[in-house]
């Protein structure tokens, strides 16, 4: 039992606390409201005037859809690879144990845990080096890399609160492995895949670093932001876009959130 | 149902197999589990062994090739030459500045992000808990352009910050800030004092998580005992909490101060000219087309990352990941 129940907090802590947090939010609600703005050519505040001009005219740009549609087809794909790669590195380490274990779990890691500029560089040179022209595959092919880690954080996570014993008393009845994968095993990781999923969604869709290295001329999303950011054209666009991006990736968080709350583990431990 | 009616409709312990190649392979997989473990491994390590550490080994093999300063071409003899250009007084003034802001971004993470972390892990109950987890969560996985982005409004000279200090009569702290050398500038938004702001704002919520599954595990009459015992707030932190949630705090400073070294976007948008790692790589392998130079670069954040993560594991940091 614990016995700090309803304690209060002290009173400097709770403040630390809530300017920490407004520190994280307010710059990203700031994107909402200079996305209203009538000024075009600098970043003054207050904003002189609001209009909703500016959702019409980013709405005729061809060059963003391009990019949306080449950042989505990147993502979905990336995805797919991740959830099979992911959540059979998954089960493997979790539900056996054998010799070099840990080294798995570091080399899945691995793509996260060292700087996306190495990972970026790595695969270019290796292109250069094989003679790979830059290609819609070239994307993926790093996209999916660092995308397996997030499914198999989430596919881990709740492989280990997943009673083994499920898995042989479904064997016990007659089940073939199949059968037991598919009714046992699935509907017990279903949740966790689909967060993973969309995280690993979330991940792709907003990955610029290692994208910037294995795109050649494509634009994705973030690449088509990065360029508005270093020789901005069009401002008013570019707030617009930014402020779609941040109500399309709240939605793969907040849904892995509810998919995943009822554990105890941290759907985005490691991103 | 009765005994009888069990007994008189047995069934056998043993079933037969299910037959065809869908039984043959599942009873395969259920006798040789090495079997199905092989092939439940071997996708996955082929492609994160191939595409992957292939990858490194091809970058690792670049570094050691040299570029013709004549004629511009790529050399592919062994050599050392590369790594020799690294230590150039202007190629080592960028490594220490890198490694100098990777250091002192972890430690203002690590510090704001005390509070948040201690808050969610002893006093948030029930729908304060989740408040906080979505809290961190949100701008964790909020697109990371479009972060650097916000701060580049609020940063700019016409922007929110100059505004809301012009306001409160306070712009006289912002121009004798900015006057100072090495952390001033034109505006904030030129100046390594933006640069350190924007690495701080984007990397704080990886500090945050791992210290608040560190301080998840300290049990709440630990920080009564102590008081009990007679230790001020003070003491208390210092002798009970901070030592319990170090290795939460070098798990999540693994993150920052990883990403602050392969960062080259940040300093590129919202900083001075003067480079960065992941920018001196990105030029070299760019515009200078010396990708051995700019392998050899890479190869600094790898090493220093693998002392860091050596150090880490020795302080039990992989336990609170």
């Amino acid at each position: 039992m614990r016995s700090d129940r309803g304690q209060r907090a002290p009173l400097g802590l709770k403040i630390a606390a809530a300017c920490g947090l407004l520190f994280l939010h307010l710059p990203i609600l700031l994107i909402f409201v200079y996305a209203f703005t009538t000024e075009e050519k600098s970043f003054v505040w207050p904003p002189p005037g609001l209009t909703t001009q500016w959702f019409a005219v980013t709405w005729n740009r061809p060059d963003v859809w391009d990019a949306l549609s080449l950042s989505v087809r990147v993502a979905a794909i990336s995805t797919a690879i991740a959830l099979v790669l992911g959540t059979l590195c998954a089960a493997a380490v979790s539900q056996t144990r054998f010799f070099g274990r840990e080294a798995i779990s570091l080399l899945v890691i691995l793509p996260i845990a060292l700087p996306g500029i190495i990972t970026g560089i790595a695969l270019r040179s290796a292109f250069s080096l094989a003679d790979i022209p830059f290609s819609f595959w070239t994307i993926v092919l790093g996209h999916a890399t660092f995308c397996v880690v997030v499914v198999y954080n989430n596919a881990v996570a709740r492989f280990r609160r997943t009673s083994g014993s499920m898995i042989e008393a479904s064997m016990d009845l007659g089940a073939d492995g199949f059968q037991t994968f598919r009714h046992v095993v699935l509907p017990n990781i279903a949740t966790a895949l689909l967060a993973g999923g969309m995280l690993a969604f979330a991940l792709s869709f907003d990955e610029v670093i290692v994208t910037t290295f294995t795109a050649g001329q494509q634009q994705t999303v973030p690449i088509w932001m990065l360029e508005e950011l270093i020789r901005p054209r069009q401002r008013p666009v570019t707030n617009v876009v930014a402020m779609v991006v941040v109500l399309v990736t709240l939605l793969p968080i907040f849904s892995a959130y509810y998919l995943t709350r009822d554990g105890d583990q941290i759907a985005g431990s490691g991103k | 149902m009765t005994i009888a009616a069990v007994q008189s409709n047995p069934t056998p312990a043993i079933l037969p197999g299910s037959g065809g190649l869908r039984g043959a392979l599942s009873d395969l997989f259920w006798r040789r589990p090495k079997f199905l473990l092989l092939l439940m491994l071997a996708p996955p390590l082929l492609w994160l062994g191939i595409v992957y550490i292939g990858s490194l080994f091809a970058l690792l093999a670049q570094s050691f090739f040299s570029i013709d300063e004549f004629s511009g071409l790529i050399n592919r003899e062994f050599t050392l030459k590369t790594y020799g250009d690294l230590f150039q007084a202007a190629n080592l003034d960028i490594i220490l500045r890198t490694v100098t802001m990777a250091a002192l971004v972890t430690l203002a993470s690590a510090v704001i992000a005390f509070p948040i972390a201690y808050y969610a892990a002893r006093y948030a109950r029930g729908r304060w808990k989740a408040l906080f987890y979505l809290g961190v969560m949100l701008p964790l996985w909020s697109s990371y352009l479009v972060k650097i982005y916000a701060w580049k409004l609020i940063l700019a000279k016409e922007g929110i910050l100059t505004w809301l200090l012009a306001k409160l009569n306070l712009l006289w702290l912002l121009d004798g800030w900015l006057s100072l050398p090495i952390v001033g500038g034109n505006s904030l938004s030129v100046s390594f004092t933006g640069t350190f702001i924007v690495f701080v704002y984007v990397w704080l919520p990886f500090m945050i998580l791992p210290v608040q599954a560190a301080l998840e595990r300290v049990p709440g009459n630990l920080v009564e005992a102590s008081s009990d015992l007679g230790a001020s707030p003070g003491q208390t932190f210092r002798n009970v909490l901070f030592p319990l949630a170090l290795p939460g705090i070098v798990a999540g400073s693994i993150f920052t101060f990883s990403l602050t070294l392969g960062d080259y976007i940040i300093p590129q948008i919202i900083g001075t000219s003067r480079l960065f790692i992941g920018q001196a790589v990105y030029s070299q392998q760019g515009t200078a087309g010396n990708i051995p130079l700019a392998a050899a670069f890479t190869v600094v954040p790898v090493v220093v990352m693998g002392f860091y993560l050596w150090g880490a594991k020795r302080m039990g940091a992989f336990d609170a990941l």
